[in-house]
This record gives C-alpha cells, sequence and structure tokens, in this order.
C-alpha cells in the first residue's frame, strides 16, 4: 500500500529536509476515514508564490487536505509533490512544509523567541539570532520576544504562530483557520497584514477558511471545496461573478436562482422561460451545453427596484437588462450602507435584493407594487439538476 | 481562622428572595454555614500538626511527650540525641530516594504507554494498576511476607523498598497519566511541522510539558514511602528500622522531643517549599 | 499551575515513542514501556495475594515448615473467632467515611466555589497535614484528647461525657481510648483524601449553573440537591473509597487510640503475623478483608453507576 518513500537523496539538506521549490501538485488525492470519504480524488497545482484559499464548510475536506499536504495525515490513495519533487509519504518533519494551526499550538513553556527560533535550530541552521531577530521585525514581535505565549494577546499569538513557521521559508506555507480565534476587527486588520507579509516572503500560502470574505480578500486563487471535491476553482472576482454550481452560488455570497426552461439557444444569445412564461436573455456561454432545465441566477446586489409599470407584463428583457416587472415588497430592512429588500414575483418566488443607499432613491415599503430589472451580463445559468439550496445553510450555521 | 474567612460573604441568594430584611444574627450564621463548617473542619485538620509543633518545644517531665510542661530549645540543639532515631531518619530518606526515582521511572512508563497507545490487554493493566490502590496496605504487607517467607527472601531494606515501590508505582501511573491526558496534541504535531523530530518532540516538548505531572508524582510517591508504616512493618528487620516504625516503638517505649522535631522540621520544609513555589508561579505569570 | 520551565527534571523515560500518534506504527512499543512496571506489579502484588491465599489454606508452624492441606476450615475458625474485630472494622469505617464526608463536602465546596483567591491556600492547608509523619499526628490526638486536655475539660464541664459514656461511645470519664477517639482518628487521618476528589469534582462546577438554577426559581437548597450534588457524585464516589478502603485496614488508630475492645481486624492480622506467628489464620483473615472490600467496593461502584474512576 505504501509505495516508495519519496527521498531523493540528491534532494534534502543536511538534515534530512527536503529543500525543493516549485508548484505544490496533488494528484487524484483522496483519504478515507472508514467508509467515509473526506477527501475524493483531488487534482490541484498551487503556483510557487501564490496565495490560495481552500474555502468550504467544516467537513468538506479542506482541513484534511491540509493535514496531508503537512504529514499529518496520510493519503490513501494519490501523490503530492513540490516542484519535482514527491513527499506524500516523508514524515512532517521531513518536509519543507510549515503550517500555522488553528489556535496556534504555541508552545506555552517556550519563549517567543524560543517558539520561533524552533524550527531554525531543529534543522541545525547558522545564523539563528539574526533570522529571528528578522522575522520578528517583519511581524511586528520585537519587544515581544522574552514573553511567555501566555502573557500575549490573541493578535499577537497569531503573529508568533505566523513567524514561528515563515522563520523557516518553507516553500509551502499552511495556515488553518488562522484568524479564526479573532475578533471581527483584529481579523479585518490581520487578514491585510497576512497578504502584506505573504508579499513580502513571497511564499506559496495555502489558506484554509470557511470565511468566504476573509477569502476573498487574500487569496489569488480560491478552490471551494465540498463533500471531498473541489467544485470550482479561480479568482475571488471570477468565482463570485460567475459560479459554476449552486453551492458555489450560495456559499460565496448569496443568489436568487430561478427556474427557468431554455427557450432559444443562439451563439450570440440565448433565452429561457421564467415560470410565469417571460423570455429573460443569458449570455449564450454561460448556457450549460445539452440541457433544458436550468436555474438561472443573480446576485442580490445586482438587481435594481424601480417603480411599477401599470400593466402586468410577464417577464421580459429589452436594452441589456432583463426585466420582472409585477412584484410586490414583502420586506424591507434598512441596513445603513444598503437596503435589504424581500420582493415576491408573480410565481410566488421571493428575490433577494440589495440596494446601496446613494440618496434620492425611493426606499420602497412592504406592500408596494414594484418591477425589478438586472444586466443581462450580470445573469448566470446554472444546471437545474442540482440542488438550489446547496451551501446555503452551511454558510449560515458558520456565520 | 473561623474570623478571617467567615468575613467573606456567601454567595449572593437568587432572586426569589425580595428586598434585604434586617439580618439576624442566626441568618448570618445560617448564610454562613458552609463557611463555619469549612472552618471547623480546617481546624481539626491542622490542629495535630500545630500539637507536633508545639510539643517540640516541650521538655517533658517523664518519658512521654504528651503534656505541656516548659518551654525548651533542647530537642532542636540535640536532634540526634535520641539514640538510634537519625539512624532510622536517614533509612527512610534513603528508601524513599529510591522508591521515588525507581516508581516515578516505571510509572512514566507506564503513563505514556496507557495514555497515548491503543493496545490489547488496555482494560486489563488499567486494573492492575487501580488494585493496589484499592487493597488495605494490611492485606498488601502481609501477602508480601508470605511472599518473601515462602521464597526465604530475608527481610530488610530490599524487601521494603520492593514493597515501596509497588504501592507507589499506581500512585505516580494515575498522577502522570493525568498530565499526559490534558495535554495539547496539536503542540507534538506543531513540534513535527517545525522539524522536530519523534526523539526531539519527546525531549523538547512532550517531557517539558509532563515535567510537573512528572515531579507531582514523584512528590507523591516520596511521601508515601516516607510515610508508610503498616507495609513497611510487615517486611522490615530489626536491623532496618524506618523512621515511622521508629514512632511507632517511642509510642510504646516513650516518645522522645526529638521525633517531633523531625515532624516539624519536615512540615517547615514542606510549606516553604509550597510557598516559594507559589511565588514563584505568580512571579512568572505577573511578569508583563 | 503554572507551566514546566522550571521543571526541567524527572526521569528520562525510555523511548522518544511518545511522540507517535496513538494506535499507530511500532505495535511493541507500549508493550516496552508497561512491562517493566507491570511485572513489577505482577510480581509483587498479584503473586504476593496467591501466596497470601496458599498460604492461608496450609498447615503446620513456623518452624517446621507449612504443607498446602486445602485446610478450608481455617477460615470458618478465624471469621467466627474475630467475627467482632472484623464487623467492628467495616462499622467504625464506614462512620469514619461518613463523617469525613459531611465535615469534607463543606469545605470542598468552600474552596471550590466560595474561596476565590484563597483557593490555593486553603488547598495547601488541607494537604499540610500530610507535610508531616501521620504517626506524630496521630500521637498529637493522644496530647490533644487526654485528660487534661482543652477538649477534655469541654467535654466534662457540659457533661457531654456522661452522655458519651452513656451511648458507649466512651468509657469512664475519658475521651482516650474510646471508640469516639477511635473514629475521631480515622475520620482525621483520611479526611483529605475526601475533601481533594470532592474538590476536583466542584471546582469543574461552573457557578453560572447554580445563578441558572436560582434564575430558574430553585431555592440555594433545591440547587443544591439537583444540581451541586448530582455533578459532584463523582468525587463522593472517589472519595468515599479512598477513605473506606484505608480505614477498614487501620490499625494504626484504633492501636493509638483505642483499648483492646475497639481492635479492628488489621490489629488482628498483624499481630498473628508477626507476634503469635499463625500464619494461615492471619492470612485467612487477610485475604478474607480483600475479598470482603471488592466485593463491596464493587457493588458500590457499580450502583453509583461511575465506573470510570480508574
Amino acid at each position: 500500500m505504501r509505495p516508495r518513500r519519496g527521498q531523493d537523496s540528491s534532494n534534502t539538506g543536511p538534515t534530512g529536509v527536503a529543500s525543493a521549490s516549485g508548484d505544490l501538485v496533488l494528484s487524484s488525492l483522496t483519504k478515507r476515514f472508514g467508509p467515509f470519504t473526506a477527501v475524493d480524488g483531488l487534482d490541484l497545482t498551487i503556483a510557487q508564490g501564490s496565495f490560495f484559499a481552500l474555502l468550504g464548510p467544516s467537513g468538506c475536506g479542506k482541513t484534511t487536505t491540509l493535514r496531508m499536504i503537512a504529514g499529518l495525515e496520510q493519503p490513501t490513495v494519490g501523490e503530492i509533490r513540490i516542484g519535482e519533487h514527491e513527499i506524500t509519504y516523508d514524515k512532517p518533519y521531513r518536509r519543507p512544509v510549515n503550517t500555522v494551526f488553528q489556535s496556534y499550538a504555541l508552545f506555552p513553556h517556550l519563549s517567543v523567541r524560543e517558539n520561533v527560533a524552533f524550527g531554525l535550530k531543529r534543522r541545525r541552521s547558522d545564523s539563528v539570532a539574526s533570522q529571528v531577530a528578522e522575522v520578528l521585525e517583519l511581524t511586528e514581535l520585537q519587544g515581544l520576544a522574552d514573553r511567555k505565549p501566555a502573557q500575549l494577546s490573541g493578535g499577537q499569538q497569531q503573529r508568533v504562530a505566523l513567524a514561528r513557521a515563515i522563520v523557516n521559508k518553507p516553500a509551502v506555507l499552511l495556515l488553518d483557520e488562522p484568524l479564526g480565534a479573532l475578533d471581527l476587527k483584529l481579523r479585518r486588520q490581520m487578514q491585510v497584514e497576512l497578504k502584506r507579509i505573504q508579499t513580502e516572503v513571497g511564499l506559496t500560502f495555502v489558506h484554509v477558511t470557511h470565511d468566504q470574505e476573509e477569502a476573498m480578500t487574500m487569496a489569488d486563487t480560491i478552490a471551494v471545496m465540498n463533500a471531498g471535491r473541489i467544485e470550482q476553482l479561480g479568482a475571488p472576482a471570477e468565482l463570485y461573478e460567475l459560479p459554476a454550481t449552486t453551492f458555489a452560488a450560495n456559499f460565496l455570497g448569496q443568489s436568487n436562482l430561478i427556474r427557468a426552461t431554455v427557450a432559444q439557444r443562439q451563439p450570440d444569445a440565448a433565452t429561457v422561460a421564467l415560470p410565469d412564461g417571460g423570455l429573460v436573455a443569458v449570455p449564450s456561454g454561460r448556457l450549460p451545453a445539452g440541457i433544458a432545465e436550468v436555474w438561472v441566477g443573480v446576485r442580490p446586489e445586482k438587481i435594481s427596484v424601480h417603480e411599477a409599470a401599470d400593466r402586468a407584463d410577464p417577464a421580459g428583457h429589452t436594452a441589456g437588462r432583463n426585466r420582472i416587472p409585477a412584484a410586490v415588497v414583502t420586506d424591507a430592512s434598512f441596513m445603513g450602507v444598503s437596503t435589504q429588500y424581500l420582493v415576491r414575483t408573480p410565481w410566488q418566488q421571493e428575490l433577494m435584493v440589495f440596494e446601496q443607499n446613494r440618496g434620492g432613491a425611493t426606499i420602497f415599503r412592504p406592500g408596494d407594487r414594484v418591477s425589478l430589472s438586472f444586466a443581462t451580463e450580470h445573469t448566470f445559468a446554472l444546471d437545474a439538476g442540482q440542488d438550489a439550496e446547496a451551501g446555503i445553510e452551511l454558510d449560515e450555521a458558520l456565520g | 481562622m473561623t474570623t478571617t474567612v467567615g468575613q467573606r460573604p456567601a454567595g449572593a441568594k437568587p432572586a426569589t428572595i425580595p428586598a434585604r430584611r434586617r439580618r439576624s444574627a442566626w441568618t448570618v450564621l445560617r448564610e454562613n454555614v458552609v463557611w463555619v463548617v469549612a472552618a471547623l473542619a480546617l481546624v481539626y485538620l491542622l490542629l495535630p500538626n500545630l500539637v507536633v509543633v508545639l510539643f517540640s518545644f516541650n521538655k517533658p517531665n517523664g518519658r512521654f511527650n504528651y503534656t505541656w510542661q516548659r518551654f525548651s530549645l533542647d530537642a532542636w540543639l540535640h536532634p540526634c540525641a535520641a539514640p538510634g532515631m537519625c539512624e532510622s531518619l536517614s533509612l527512610s530518606l534513603k528508601i524513599g530516594v529510591v522508591a521515588t526515582v525507581v516508581a516515578t521511572l516505571l510509572g512514566t512508563m507506564i503513563a505514556f504507554a496507557l495514555a497515548r497507545y491503543r493496545f490489547h490487554g488496555r482494560a486489563g493493566s488499567n486494573l492492575l494498576i487501580f488494585l493496589p490502590m484499592a487493597t488495605p496496605e494490611v492485606v498488601m504487607g502481609s501477602s508480601l511476607l508470605t511472599l518473601f517467607v515462602s521464597m526465604g527472601i530475608p527481610l530488610g531494606r530490599v524487601t521494603i523498598l520492593i514493597a515501596h515501590i509497588m504501592f507507589c508505582l499506581s500512585y505516580v501511573v494515575v498522577t502522570v497519566k493525568a498530565r499526559i491526558a490534558g495535554l495539547d496534541p496539536r503542540l507534538e504535531q506543531a513540534a513535527a511541522d517545525l522539524y522536530a523530530n519523534e526523539w526531539q518532540t519527546f525531549r523538547r516538548i512532550t517531557l517539558p510539558l509532563v515535567a510537573p505531572g512528572i515531579a507531582a508524582g514523584a512528590l507523591l510517591a516520596f511521601s508515601l514511602s516516607f510515610d508508610d508504616y503498616i507495609v513497611t512493618n510487615f517486611n522490615a528487620s530489626n536491623a532496618s528500622i524506618t523512621f515511622p516504625m521508629y514512632v511507632w516503638g517511642a509510642a510504646a517505649r516513650g516518645t522522645p522531643v526529638q521525633i517531633n522535631v523531625i515532624g516539624t522540621a519536615m512540615f517547615v520544609l514542606a510549606v516553604l517549599a509550597v510557598a516559594l513555589g507559589q511565588l514563584a508561579g505568580r512571579r512568572r505569570s505577573r511578569a508583563h | 499551575m503554572s507551566s514546566a520551565a522550571g521543571l526541567g527534571g524527572g526521569p528520562p523515560a525510555g523511548s522518544p515513542a511518545a511522540a507517535a500518534r496513538p494506535g499507530r506504527r511500532f505495535a511493541g512499543v507500549p508493550y516496552f514501556l508497561l512491562l517493566p512496571g507491570l511485572l513489577w506489579l505482577g510480581v509483587f502484588f498479584v503473586v504476593p495475594m496467591l501466596f497470601l491465599l496458599s498460604q492461608s489454606l496450609q498447615t503446620g508452624t513456623l518452624e517446621t515448615g507449612y504443607r498446602l492441606t486445602f485446610h478450608f476450615a481455617t477460615y470458618t475458625d478465624a471469621l467466627s473467632q474475630f467475627s467482632r474485630q472484623f464487623l467492628r472494622s467495616f462499622e467504625y469505617a464506614f462512620l469514619a467515611t461518613l463523617l469525613a464526608l459531611l465535615i469534607g463536602y463543606p469545605l470542598a465546596y468552600a474552596i471550590a466555589l466560595k474561596a476565590g483567591r484563597w483557593k490555593p491556600v486553603l488547598l495547601v492547608m488541607v494537604v499540610a497535614p500530610f507535610f508531616t509523619s501521620f504517626l506524630l499526628r496521630t500521637l498529637a490526638w493522644q496530647t490533644i484528647l487526654n485528660s487534661d486536655g482543652l477538649v477534655m475539660r469541654f467535654f466534662r464541664g457540659t457533661h457531654l461525657i456522661s452522655l458519651t459514656s452513656a451511648l458507649g461511645w466512651t468509657n469512664g470519664n475519658q475521651l482516650l481510648s474510646s471508640p469516639l477517639a477511635v473514629v475521631t482518628g480515622l475520620t482525621y487521618n483520611f479526611l483529605p483524601f475526601m475533601v481533594l476528589p470532592l474538590f476536583a469534582s466542584l471546582d469543574r462546577l461552573d457557578p453560572r449553573l447554580l445563578e441558572a438554577a436560582g434564575d430558574l426559581y430553585a431555592t440555594p437548597l433545591t440547587a443544591f440537591r439537583r444540581v451541586t450534588l448530582p455533578m459532584s457524585m463523582p468525587g463522593v464516589v472517589a472519595g468515599t473509597l479512598l477513605t473506606f478502603i484505608p480505614a477498614a485496614g487501620d490499625f494504626i488508630n484504633s492501636q493509638l487510640l483505642g483499648n483492646p475492645k475497639t481492635a479492628m481486624i488489621g490489629q488482628v492480622i498483624e499481630g498473628y503475623f508477626l507476634r503469635i506467628n499463625d500464619y494461615p489464620t492471619a492470612a485467612a483473615l487477610s485475604f478474607a478483608l480483600m475479598v470482603t472490600i471488592l466485593v463491596l467496593v464493587s457493588v458500590y461502584v457499580r450502583r453509583s453507576g461511575t465506573e470510570e474512576l480508574v
């Protein structure tokens, strides 16, 4: 079951730690715990020097993936490589990978300085003191070097955990929900800081989180994981604007998904029929091939609310905008920067609408008759074979 | 003592009692009944220690040091004047140290095995650890005696040592095991992640973090060994009189004041050690 | 408690295997770690029990040697001859355990839930008696209870002594050499063993649970009965066992504070082994004591539903 140990002597340093560099490559990586498959045939290439986020609800397999890269868990099937160097079955202390643990796992009996120097000393590195000083400066911990972890605040502990890992200049730095234990304000601050440090040291960061905002703020590339598989991979904006699955559409932000039937499929434009029979336009490239039933999706902040027209027409599209003319506001909550509406369509579906408060616009009240419009280019379509609710309750449960 | 602790108010009453009524002495007593009983219990616990200390300064008239006569420093100035006592003390210390070292070593190994591994015979091992703690000393002592007599092993220091290691072992296991169980497994994973191999992880992370548990187990073992009379009495000879055996003999023949000096000195040393430990701990946590 | 920093000591344990995670790799490691210690317990705890059992069924004398004759009559003879001491041991142990629980619970409760920053100091006070030899402390009770002492004067002044004498707890005009003194000594000696486990379980109790109970219309007494007491049951069970077992086998207190009529079974066993040299009788009594205690303990633990004590 256990093939060759990836120990190429030409590639290992004096203390046996591989000094590989290059992209991190996972090939058909699978982990089963008894009958449960935590990670299911993952294929992934993470470019050297990038900030990569694995985003998903708890139990989606993202932490197991991380632990396999760290060497704390052994894959059932598959391979992990850094550049040309295979590390699949290397012990944790033999791979050029370091981890910022969830809740940090700082050594309570060692000072900040000793914590940070721990990895360097084990590798018998030269100039430990100066490397430690350098990284303490980078993480703004100079004044705290002689304190014990228990004497630090949560944010400071977080920095020590980060410093302790990056001082080793690993080929890959793993971050396991690194900001989960911090309060909201500190979290925002650390997001910016982490991104700054990553840019400065140029290491590959693999960041595991269930917080979509955190992932979108920091990562160059996000992989949305669900049930052991990657649902979608891409740049944050791309994932948000063009979700490929209902899970991605719901887990990253919120989406309105309306059941529709493909009416016309042409290279330059496609139309689909909404439940009231009205036709709306979808950029044809976004229409899944060979499928008649779809979910038409649009993000709440992409919808505009207008005063209702006199006639109760069915939905339609004109001049690059899709319209739903006859709707009724059922709920309006004023949120400061925006107003959130729930609006009932003629087919009795409630759509969510976020309207920016730019001033001057009418604020509608429950019971008001309104019409809705959204740009064709903000409209996407997903295979209706999927559950429209996928990813919703998980997102809510985790805040 | 009653007054100092009694001043602290009892816990706040829940909201069912309306306004504050005039508190009679009886109410105050009733609300502080827990403290009153606790204070009396502490008096009960500490009174004999006080007597031991006090009577180390006594100058008794006869052979027995039971009633207060007059103050004297004689016993403190000549602690070894009581014939045989210092020899017995030194024997107890030697046996205590050796028993502690061996029991701590073996017990710590067992604790790691039980806390860290799943293996066949785990339940049986736990039972074997538990049984000596659930067995009266008189049974342990007498059963060992039958073993030694049947095998023709002469009683003496070695048999005492064997017995002490045996009954200290379980206590060390329980103490160290609790400490290991409370250890965050992520700390060891973090060490492995930071290039420490199994031995380095054990040496630099696990052992230092379990050390307080091992130290506590060792202290417990030493005090059990040093203070044991019942088991020792079954496995000793006339040439191997430990300090508790000496005291027991003294209770019948006449109690020299010097035994109180030893009791007081150990008490003061232990209190000092605890106080210093607490102080050091407080300074460390306040070193902001 | 402070961290490990200062205490580098401790013996070098034999193996680096501790770093490995449970249930993985080298299957032999746990056995290697267990072997020396368990062997010690096997040879010097289990084997002696078998020797004790065998001894109790032998006949002969120490001078001429013993032969295993499966002489079960030793048991019936010994137990009928010393049934009073046997029963008295359990009676005193039971009384001492009950008293220790009644005294120890409020103390543990006060330290765990009301002491605030005095908690460490009070805990040290509970452990402090251990810092002096228990024989010396038991001898100190002779001083405390003797006929010139304050306690005796109080008993005489209030005529309590007549009451205790009438009840048979004391004899004549003195406190020493009486059942009362023996039970006082037993309770005293094992009280810390009661308080510490009680404290451990009460210390884990979240005070907000009691506030919640109060909020839900429970009087303090009901809150105690419905919340505190059930949650401290593991401590009660552990404490009563740690008190009862050694108290039942003890003979120090009855020897130093009692009289021949308060003799407990430990005294008989000790005397028959070491002075009378009637090994079979002593072994039979010893083995019977062991079995009785194990049976009582296992029934008690099972009925109290806390089998995870170990």
